[in-house]
């Protein structure tokens, strides 16, 4: 069984899901490791790049590469309306903006008014043929081994993980740049940035603007793994679960998400696989039901997170001595 | 530019607030700020001298810092209108005023912690194209650029004695180093005045000579002008090359060093203020005159 439980946790941590949540943590990182910006509704990027696709190919008949392309416009959008009224503000207006944004358009979409374009609390689903008729992978076997693959599967982690290689590329050929360097420098004290010349709200929108982007793709590429969407996934527990991966992981390094995510998932994947094992074995008491899944995974990473604030706060790949510097 | 010339740029200009100057390269006119109830500045004229130093004294809470601010963009008056190099700067955003050549650093240093010290400088240097996003993601296109800053910042930190910490977090440095830093970064954007917010406080008397050094360069070397904000006034007198005396907001007077050090409306200000005269301050300047 435990053996079991290991190939159930890889199949997690290596799948759609890991790669869509490493987008949704590259996109934080960008925000928050190294700009400094407090975006907590990365929930919000990742449902319009999710509905994006959706609505242009279920509801319109559109082409799936409209979709993707109308996702990110649409966080595009997004991005400026947070952007514009917050980012000349103190740090504080932004985060309770994204949340509160990010909440409102899950209403928006479950709502019965826009059920006939979002299908409402059913959500969409059949927007994924144009996806899965570009699979190159011969049908009628399995992929990768022990992680039993099948040929859709496998094409969505193939797009998926490329997806996310050249998301870390670009964020890494970025920060490096004279760009990545006033970017982290507002990150660091804004007013000085401000003192050298630097337009600090042009560089702090962009910034938003790139996340949000790679976080909508995270969301195309979530809908498009499960083939359907439903407002309820998009809950704000998403976007405390990409932080928790970019914490883990390591905050402000470019290989951190990547990291954070296959970690977060395999463990949250042997958490999920070792109680289905033992509820099917009857090894665990009654009230232990499939609802109480959610919950203990809910506590798990609280825990994962406070043990780590104690044991490793710089996160996995990321800098002790960055952390310690006083950062007044 | 031209070294300090022996001939006093400023003689017949009367020691009078407000006094109108030959060659002024930042001219304020009726700069107002309140916060709620209290006046921070309230400054009907004065006139920076280009070129030179000026000092900038009075006692704590006279309005010097919220004056910086104002003047670089950093805050919003209430009303007022200022020129710099014959160029009206009201309402100007901070970072386009110091793109036009007005650099200033501030009283609680700001370096970039956790960007190295050489970051700190490349950072400060105008015209890298690499800063936009579109040419970052070509290297070739910001490298030589890139290469002509670094060794231009590699100059600075060797002038301000930093070049052994280059590669290290700027973090790490100590409360002196960090002044120096800030100043030396000031001077990557090439401005040409330089208001230097309490430059000398906190910094280790050792460090304090060639600070003072480094300022009287900045006009004696590369013609800019500076503004400094100081309490210690034997460092006031010794560099500047006019005072300013700002009290409640208001400027009470300005003259040559020898005009203000008898001034009866600065030293009534400075009376109250104990600031400039408690026993700590004058043992500093004891162990400074004495090395
Ligand atoms: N942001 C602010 N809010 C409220 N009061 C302020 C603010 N900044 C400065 N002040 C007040 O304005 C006055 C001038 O302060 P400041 O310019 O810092 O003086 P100085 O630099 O000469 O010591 C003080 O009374 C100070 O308390
Ligand atoms: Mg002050």
């Amino acid at each position: 069984m435990a053996a079991d439980i290991v190939f159930d946790a890889l199949r997690t941590a290596l799948g759609p899901t890991a790669a869509a949540y490493a987008l949704l943590a590259i996109g934080l990182n960008i925000h928050f490791g190294f700009t400094g910006l407090l975006n907590f509704g990365q929930a919000g990027f990742m449902l319009v790049g999710a509905y994006g696709v959706a609505i242009t190919v279920s509801t319109f008949g559109g082409p799936l590469w409209l979709g993707v392309l109308v996702g990110m416009l649409a966080a595009v959008v997004l991005a400026l309306i947070l952007g514009v009224p917050t980012l000349r503000l103190r740090a504080d207006y932004l985060a309770i903006t994204t949340i509160a944004a990010a909440e409102i358009l899950r209403l928006l979409v479950r709502s019965t008014a826009a059920e006939p374009i979002t299908g409402g609390v059913f959500g969409l689903r059949q927007f994924g043929g144009d996806f899965f008729a570009l699979n190159p992978l011969p049908d009628g076997r399995t992929y990768f081994g022990a992680l039993a693959a099948s040929p859709n599967r496998a094409w969505v982690m193939l797009v998926g993980w490329s997806l996310v290689a050249l998301m870390t590329l670009l964020v890494w050929a970025l920060i490096r740049s004279p760009w990545g360097r006033v970017i982290r420098s507002i990150r660091e004290d804004e007013d000085a940035a401000r003192s050298l010349g630097k337009n600090v709200f042009s560089y702090k929108m962009q910034s938003l603007v790139l996340g949000g982007v790679i976080g909508s793709l995270g969301g195309a590429l979530f809908a498009l793994s499960l083939q359907t969407v439903q407002p309820d996934t998009f809950l704000p527990q998403v976007t405390f679960f990409a932080f928790a991966i970019l914490i883990l992981g390591g905050t402000a390094s470019t290989g951190g998400p990547i990291v954070g995510a296959i970690i977060f998932w395999f463990l949250i994947g042997s958490l999920q696989s070792g109680l289905r094992r033992f509820s099917d074995a009857d090894m665990l008491p009654e009230f232990f039901g499939a609802q109480a899944v959610g919950a203990v995974t809910l506590t798990f990473v609280g825990v994962l997170l406070m043990a780590l604030m104690i044991f490793r706060p710089q996160g996995i790949l990321g800098d002790k001595k960055e952390l310690q510097l006083d950062v007044s | 530019m031209s070294p300090k010339p022996s001939t006093d740029p400023l003689a017949g200009v009367a020691a009078e607030p407000g006094v109108p100057k030959p060659d002024p390269m930042l001219t304020i006119s009726d700069v107002r700020r309140s916060f709620g109830g209290i006046t921070a500045v309230d400054v009907d004229h004065l006139e920076i001298p280009r070129g030179l130093i000026t000092g900038l004294i009075g006692p704590n809470g006279a309005g010097k810092t919220t004056l910086f601010n104002l003047l670089t963009g950093f805050d919003t008056p209430d009303r007022g209108k200022w020129t710099f190099a014959g160029e009206d700067l009201a309402g100007v955003p901070a970072h386009l005023v110091a793109r036009k050549g007005m650099g200033r650093t501030f009283q609680l240093t700001k370096a970039l912690s956790r960007m190295t010290v050489m970051e700190n400088m490349q950072l400060a240097a105008t015209g890298q194209s690499g800063e936009r996003f579109l040419t970052a993601l070509v290297a070739p296109l910001w490298r030589g650029k890139e290469q002509e800053i670094t060794e231009r910042a590699d100059e600075l930190l060797v002038r301000f004695k930093l070049d052994h910490m280059r590669d290290e977090f700027a973090g790490t440095l100590s409360g002196g180093q960090r002044k120096l830093l800030e100043m030396a970064r000031a001077l990557m954007v090439e401005p040409a005045l330089v208001m230097l917010d309490e430059p000398m406080a906190g910094v280790n008397p050792a460090l304090t000579q060639s600070l003072l050094d480094h300022v009287k360069g900045l006009r004696d070397n590369e013609g800019r002008t500076v503004v400094f904000v100081e309490h210690d006034m034997d460092v006031v007198f010794d560099i500047s090359d006019w005072v300013v005396c700002l009290a409640q907001g208001e400027v009470i007077a300005e003259g040559r060093p020898s005009e203000i050090g008898s001034n009866r409306a600065v030293i009534d200000a400075y009376l109250g203020a104990t600031h400039s005269e408690d026993p700590a301050h004058r043992k500093k300047r004891h162990e400074r005159r004495a090395s």
